[in-house]
């Protein structure tokens, strides 16, 4: 994104941080009660790098993202966003920090809008007061007038599908499809420099996957987003990685390529069981 | 009372709109006896048992005396006619589904109707013979004489069976006839009736109002000397509203669809022009009233203000506050010690709107105060502690502990009017100017509602109510975002805490009943969840009409039963509409537009685009773009 900085150092150090991860975690733990659901879990994502979680169903993977976004705290180890711990912050302070989420069972503000479903979650790029709404003060109609363009800007990220009169449609009324790619939206709307997918496609027909591993594919070409995506369906898994990291047991068993991963006598035992892999 | 009307005027209406249905046309009526029996049954037990109840609580008795029409109908025996009436109408209600032939209206709704209405008419029948033979005046207070003469026209028992079980025929005949007329002449019968009705009722405000305009002889025309319409002035009201409703038929209803279908600033012209009109009328409307209209309307006022501010916290914000009365009472007292010199400890004396801030301010920090430990609770156990929290103000004001700076139970008296920048004092003795007091910031909370609601403080408010997990996982500070809330509901309320204490003269402990808090939410849920208009329909239906805690409504006489029909009418709102008097533009919008809008917007789209699972496949993500 910010390639064409004009000073040398700046270039530098853009391109320093390019190789240095934007979210890294360290010996990430989260304990249950006495189960651990993460186990010591490192785990690093580089800017525009799109890694995808896989794993068996109990495999710590969507703890992962609820740890990441604090919804959940972390026992041991730490989190590091662009260098900097995310440990003890409040959800909504990640988020502004810049790490964005979508949820396995899609949860939109059904009775609000389209457009209102993805203005709100600019809530904290925003910081217009009680004061300016209700002086109706400039700087306030062009808070609100920016917001309404950015998130049209994100809805037409889907086609016609969420635009039009839709902006003005309670979110329930949508499709099953359309509402996971309204959650996309909402995400990206919080301007964010990460965005963690959680089963993006699930529940989705073979058409809308495809369609949809297109797109994630885009978020990072066009957005310039570095995306983390949980999935099931070894298709998308496939076309959109660039790396696949394998939890099982909230342990860390195989990172790699998808060929190599897919190959790896000790991931086909986690989805398997034992002594399928021979 | 409305209760039973408004169900039955609103239940599903199979007359209204069998032209629509090509089998009901074809459907021959069913044979009059043939009926569903166990249905009639089931509807005239309850209703009996309820006629039994209304009996009970004495209503007939004490409403007695007011008269409707004079000498012909009282509203205590208004009172018994209304339940025969509905179940004879539901009665001949059919549940209308796709594929099971529905028949044509005829003998059967009106047998049917007469049937299950003189089953509960027979209830007053056996009451009547079980007061003649038994006493139980030992638990039922009611259970008197008074009650048995009401019942049998003081001709004996035997007379008050026969009698209510014919009125009950009568009138369930009536009903179920209304299942069969057509439906203009339904809706012109039904006006008819509710402008009798209401006539009746208002007598006061209209008496009020005629006065002030200086046609007390066309009044008196109208209404008997000792109460009620005289029998003439019946007669010219029903028809006059008959041919009202005749000639604007259909009328207003497309008056408001064209307003509905503007677009844009046309639209926003014609709602705008709509408030001036209101606005208008509000200002004129007191200057011709008299001092219990005023009155009245000061009232409702108050209960508008606080009725705003807590749709902020519960319809906006999502937060259930049970013990909204708490900041009503911080702003009164907060203004009482500020203004008046007899407040025991500290008595400053300020003019009314210089203490108007410091009582924002007070109000603001308690919001907080208060806030602060329970918005980080949901759901239940929030709404309990509010409760909590509502207590422990009144009792804090009542303590003698604090009884040196709010005079404990004595409170605080001879509190100075309001005056407003020396133009006017505003004081309890001159109900007028308390309304456009309550009036002036009436304005500024709608004002603030209407603003807020389209903000970003409002919308996160709504991501809040709707999924507060997630708000936060949008970024959304929820805690600030709730505290914001409260603090702006609890000033709003202040507001007319402030109001409240400049009009009364005196504050205590007793005004600020958790009854307080449970009607005002009350008015919020009746009227309209997160509906301005609502709101303010909800304030001048159950307050102004039917009166608050402790002030009079236009029916004085229903005081002792306000909060019986308080209950019977939220009941009846939840089962019928759950969305409220006038729901919030968003909800009507999501109930009856979208399908309208949806339709359109396919029929201009050229292409065609299937939802769901017929995806079209052809198609590639960046074709779509534009």
């Amino acid at each position: 994104m910010s390639v064409t900085t004009p000073s040398g150092a700046a270039q530098e150090a853009a391109e320093s941080s390019a190789t240095q991860p934007i979210l890294e975690t360290r010996v990430l733990s989260v304990d249950f009660g006495g189960l651990k659901a993460l186990d010591g879990l490192d785990l690093s994502v580089c800017p525009g790098e799109i890694v995808s979680v896989i794993g068996p169903n109990g495999a710590g993977k969507t703890t992962l993202f609820n740890a990441i976004t604090a919804t959940v705290a972390a026992s041991e180890g730490d989190i590091l966003f662009e260098g900097k711990s995310l440990i003890g912050l409040d959800p909504n302070r990640v988020t502004s920090r810049g790490i964005a989420r979508t949820f396995q069972n899609v949860r939109l503000f059904a009775n609000m809008t389209v457009l209102e479903n993805v203005m709100v979650s600019q809530h904290c790029r925003t910081r217009q007061s009680v004061f300016g709404a209700l002086l109706y003060t400039k700087a306030f109609r062009d808070e609100e007038a920016e917001i309404t363009e950015r998130g049209k800007e994100v809805l037409s990220f889907f086609g016609h599908r969420l635009t039009g009169y839709r902006f003005d449609q309670p979110a329930y009324t949508l499709s099953y499809a359309n509402r996971r790619r309204l959650e996309i939206a909402r995400a990206m709307a919080t301007q964010p420099k990460l965005i963690l997918l959680d089963e993006p496609v699930a529940g989705m027909n073979p058409t809308e996957s495809a369609e949809l591993t297109g797109l994630i594919g885009r978020l990072r070409d066009e957005w310039g987003f570095a995306i983390v995506v949980i999935e099931h369906d070894m298709e998308v898994v496939r076309e959109v990685s660039d790396r696949v990291v394998v939890l099982d047991h909230g342990v860390k068993i195989a990172e790699g390529d998808y060929a190599d991963v897919s190959t790896d006598p000790q991931v086909i035992e986690a989805y398997l069981g034992h002594g399928a892999a021979s | 009372m409305s209760l039973a009307e408004l169900s039955a005027a609103h239940g599903p209406s199979p007359t209204a709109s069998s032209s629509g249905d090509g089998t009901s046309d074809d459907a021959p009526p069913r044979p009059p006896f043939a009926q569903d029996w166990h249905r009639i049954a089931r509807m005239g037990a309850i209703g009996a048992i309820g006629q039994i109840f209304i009996s009970l609580s004495n209503m007939p008795v004490k409403l007695d005396g007011r008269a409707i029409i004079e000498g012909v109908l009282s509203l205590g025996y208004l009172s018994l006619v209304v339940l025969p009436l509905a179940a004879g109408s539901r009665v001949g209600h059919q549940l209308r589904r796709e594929g099971v032939p529905f028949h044509r209206p005829g003998a059967h709704e009106v047998i049917g109707g007469a049937a299950c209405g003189a089953l509960v008419g027979g209830g007053l029948s056996l009451l009547a013979m079980l007061i003649a033979n038994f006493d139980l005046r030992e638990p039922l207070v009611n259970w008197s004489p008074i009650l048995a003469d009401l019942l049998a026209f003081n001709c004996g028992t035997a007379f008050a069976v026969i009698i209510w079980l014919a009125i009950g025929a009568a009138v369930g005949a009536a009903g179920g006839l209304l299942r069969v007329v057509p439906p203009l002449a339904r809706r012109v019968l039904w006006t008819m009736v509710l402008t009798l009705f209401g006539s009746a009722v208002l007598e006061s405000l209209t008496t009020d109002l005629a006065e002030g305009m200086g046609i007390e002889g066309l009044i008196d025309w109208f209404y008997a000397p000792r109460g009620g319409l005289t029998i003439t002035g019946a007669i010219a009201l029903a028809a006059g509203s008959g041919v009202l409703a005749f000639v604007a038929r259909g009328r207003i209803k497309g008056a408001k669809a064209r307003i509905d279908a503007l677009e844009g600033p046309a639209r926003n012209r014609a709602h705008l022009g709509l408030i001036l009109a209101t606005a208008a009328v509000l200002v004129i409307l007191p200057m011709f009233a008299g001092k219990l209209t005023n009155e009245l309307l000061a009232n409702v006022g108050l209960f508008v203000l606080l009725a705003l501010g807590l749709n902020i916290v519960v319809g906006l914000a999502g937060i259930l506050d049970l013990g909204y009365v708490a900041f009503f009472a911080v702003g009164s007292y907060s203004a009482a010690v500020l203004t008046a010199a007899t407040s025991p400890k500290i008595h400053p004396e300020l003019p009314w709107f210089v203490a108007l801030i410091g009582v924002v301010l007070l109000t603001g920090l308690v919001g907080l105060f208060i806030g602060a430990p329970v918005i980080r609770m949901r759901g239940d156990y929030l709404a309990i502690v509010t409760l909590g929290f509502g207590e422990i103000i009144r009792l804090l004001f009542l303590s003698d502990w604090l009884s040196g700076w709010f005079g404990g139970s004595q409170g605080i008296t001879n509190i100075p009017g309001a005056e407003i920048f020396g133009l006017a004092e505003v004081a309890g003795t001159d109900p007028r100017s308390v309304f456009y007091l309550v009036l002036a910031f009436c304005a500024i909370a709608i004002y603030v509602s209407w603003r807020l609601e389209r903000s970003r403080i409002g919308r996160a408010w709504m991501a809040v109510r709707e999924d507060e997990t997630v708000a936060e996982a949008m970024g959304i500070n929820t805690v600030n975002v709730k505290l914001l809330a409260f603090v702006v509901g609890a000033v709003l309320g202040s507001f007319s805490g402030a109001i409240f204490s400049a009009k009364v003269g005196s504050v205590f402990p007793a005004s600020f009943l958790i009854l307080v808090s449970i009607v005002i939410l009350v008015v919020v849920i009746f009227g309209g969840m997160g509906s301005i208009v609502g709101v303010i329909a909800g304030s001048a239906v159950l307050i102004g009409v039917l009166g608050g805690p402790k002030q009079p409504g236009l029916l004085a006489e229903f005081s002792e039963f306000k909060l019986l029909i308080y209950g019977a009418l939220l009941v009846w709102m939840m089962l019928a509409r759950p969305e409220g008097l006038i729901p919030s533009v968003r909800r009507t919008r999501e109930l009856h537009q979208e399908e309208l809008a949806q339709d359109a917007w396919l029929r201009g789209q050229t292409e065609d685009e299937h939802e769901g699972n017929g995806e079209s496949s052809a198609r590639q993500p960046s074709g779509e773009m534009s």
